[in-house]
């Protein structure tokens, strides 16, 4: 495979709050590949968007990210001066954002907040208009030339998030950081935003990393697929090997959580029962335990590592599901509950 | 918009209409006779009453307010007592000084009070911020006149740098130091009110856009963040800009500035009470104005507002 683009290495990322120090990203190392399409998925909380905004030092306060690399181009990001990381935000690495009715700024016309990511790494006034006017109609928002000189709250939700997206590829960025760019909006316009991102991946070449709850999104756009659980990342791997074959018991009731058109109408939906991790305090062992059907003896005091466990997938598990197949009936397991395939319940004695 | 500017108006003369009953019965109530004033303390009790009849006090109390109404809407304020001359005059004559402090004073504000909250909003809890909270607390907390005082004391006496007090047309070392005396205070809140604002302001999402965008510090201040400050800071200056053409009594007294705050003052010591009604209502005036003002301006501020 070609050299990444993006190198992440033991990223952590921390926010002191007053009750405790919470750990959002907690040990996050991947690759980027010039490029493709990667998916980072999770529920709420679980440090995807957290990891996203560290690659750029964007973390609000009271965030602070305490240890790692982000080397692109082989230059460490969280080495670099303030002057130098500005350069490369919006220029090389670019980020759009979930909520594009929050994301602009509403006393700003459109036109101007385009034309400003190009005019911040040195694009001439008419150089930047006239380009803005091409993203635009690329984004196809219609009339471009008149939409310019809109404020946000005169355009739709779609519309707005393709501004967003024009923002993003302003300056042909070599990777774009997508936070939940379609969770927002409405069914039909998440397909149109994910089939221009797709567009854009294919023709510019540009590096998507997006960020989504949503695997129904990943399955759409993305090439490889990393699953993220309280902070740390549990699996990943080509999407249609993890779809098809997910061996960390938290990817997989994520993908039995999704509706399924082809499902028998008696086969129920399984939510993942208990609670997302206090991450200010994460249970010793794998941090998903508590809520893991197939959880063995290890899982409460040794964390497992990511290991491969299959060609280009990893996952970080004792168990993994092709054991849970074979030794816990996970394919037949009807009531889905802490402990339920291994027999390891809530609050025995281990 | 045009209906909602009439609306406005509307609503103006209404304010307008209130001040004038208020003042007008506060007049009545003051205690003494003007005409006894007017006359002179030598005056015959004879020549107190023709005077008295003269001046239109003998007749009921709301044909005169009838009468007072009439003459207001055709701008006559009445005539002065004391100066025997029409009040309306009188007050435009003294206004000019009032106005130069009034726009000295709100620039005061500005320009020391914007910086402070600027500095101390993009360093919340460091020592800069503490210090100049610390700062605005005390200029908020000191009185005007104990401030004014103060400062003629030590750059007026100790340190004869600026004059005791006084007015010269043009001659900017008189208004120095009650520009300053009026600004401080309001400087301090407008420090405190910016830097509240902008911590509501800068953790928000369009301004994480910004940083996102590789714009510059500066410009994610002054572009992104200042701009959504504008609609609060606007409505207080305002408000300010208003309430200073009115009038600033204690400053002016203290510095014996000849502007229409010191012409009330002095109008209510002589019991002048067609000047003290006329300069009430041309203050109320002005600051109707200036809210009216504020209020179209904010269409202009925040393309989001529409009437």
């Amino acid at each position: 495979m070609a050299t990444p683009i993006l190198q992440v290495r033991d990223l952590r990322t921390q926010f002191a709050m007053p009750d405790g120090v919470i750990k959002a990203v907690d040990g996050v190392s991947f690759d980027l590949y010039p490029g493709e399409s990667l998916g980072i998925v999770g529920e709420s909380g679980s440090g995807k968007s957290v990891t996203a905004l560290s690659l750029l030092r964007l973390v609000p306060h009271p965030g602070r990210i305490v240890s790692g690399e982000v080397l692109f181009r082989n230059q460490d990001l969280l080495q670099m001066t303030d002057q130098e990381i500005r350069e490369i935000r919006g220029r090389d690495i670019a980020m759009i954002f979930q909520d594009p009715q929050s994301s602009l700024n509403p006393v700003l016309r459109i036109g101007f907040q385009v034309d400003e990511a190009m005019r911040a790494h040195g694009k001439s006034k008419a150089d930047a208009h006239a380009r803005t006017i091409e993203l635009l109609t690329k984004v196809r928002i219609p009339a471009a030339e008149s939409r310019v000189n809109d404020y946000p709250h005169q355009l739709s939700g779609g519309m707005r998030q393709r501004a967003m997206v024009a923002m993003g590829l302003a300056n042909a960025p070599s990777i774009l950081l997508a936070d939940e760019p379609t969770t927002a909006l409405d069914v039909t316009v998440q397909a149109q935003i994910l089939e221009l991102l797709a567009d854009l991946n294919r023709e510019l070449g540009t590096a998507i990393v997006m960020i989504t709850h949503n695997m129904g999104v990943v399955a759409g756009l993305c090439s490889r697929v990393m699953v993220m659980y309280a902070g740390q990342i549990v699996e990943e791997g080509p999407v249609e090997q993890i779809f098809e074959n997910p061996q960390h018991p938290y990817t997989w009731s994520l993908l039995k959580s999704i509706p399924r058109v082809d499902a028998l109408r008696h086969e129920r939906l399984r939510s993942i029962e208990g609670m997302a991790p206090d991450l200010a305090d994460p249970p010793a062992g794998c941090r998903f335990h508590p809520r893991c059907p197939f959880r063995i003896e290890e899982c409460f005091t040794k964390e497992p590592k990511l290991l491969d466990v299959a060609p280009n997938q990893r996952a970080a598990c004792w168990v993994t599901m092709d054991r849970a197949r074979r030794e816990m009936v996970a394919d037949t397991l009807i009531d889905i509950h802490p402990g339920a395939g291994s027999g390891v319940r809530p609050g025995e004695e281990i | 918009m045009t209906r909602y500017i009439i609306r406005r108006l509307a609503w103006m003369v209404l304010v307008l209409f209130g001040v004038a009953v208020v003042t007008f019965i506060i007049a009545f109530l003051v205690p003494g006779d003007p005409a006894r004033l007017y006359a002179g303390s030598n005056a015959s009790p004879a020549s107190v009453a023709i005077i008295h009849h003269q001046l239109g006090l003998d007749r009921p109390v709301y044909v005169q307010f009838v009468d007072y109404l009439w003459r207001v809407l055709h701008l006559d304020f009445g005539y002065s007592y004391r100066y025997s001359a029409p009040v309306l005059p009188a007050i435009l004559q003294r206004f000019p000084a009032t106005a130069e402090l009034a726009v000295a004073g709100v620039f005061v504000e500005v320009v020391v009070g914007l910086p402070i909250g600027i500095l101390a909003a993009t360093r919340p809890g460091s020592i800069w911020d503490r210090i100049t909270m610390v700062f605005t607390f005390v200029t908020l907390a000191a009185p005007p006149f104990w401030l004014g005082l103060i400062f003629l004391y030590v750059f007026g006496a100790l340190i004869p740098i600026f004059p005791l007090g006084g007015y010269g047309a043009g001659m900017p070392q008189y208004l120095f130091l009650p520009a300053l005396t009026l600004g401080l205070g309001g400087a301090g809140y407008y420090a405190r009110l910016l830097r509240a604002v902008l911590l509501d302001i800068l953790p928000k999402d369009y301004i994480r856009t910004a940083n996102a965008k590789g714009v510059t510090p500066g410009t994610v201040m002054f572009r992104h963040a200042l701009p959504n400050a504008l609609t609060v800071l606007i409505t207080q200056l305002g408000m300010d800009l208003g309430y200073f053409l009115a009038g600033v009594v204690v400053i002016e007294t203290v510095f014996a500035w000849p502007g229409i705050g010191k012409q009330a003052v002095d109008a209510i010591f002589n019991l002048d009470i067609p000047l003290v009604m006329g300069t009430v209502l041309f203050g109320a005036l002005l600051i109707v104005t200036a809210n009216v003002a504020v209020d179209i301006a904010y269409t202009f501020i925040d393309p989001r507002v529409r009437y």
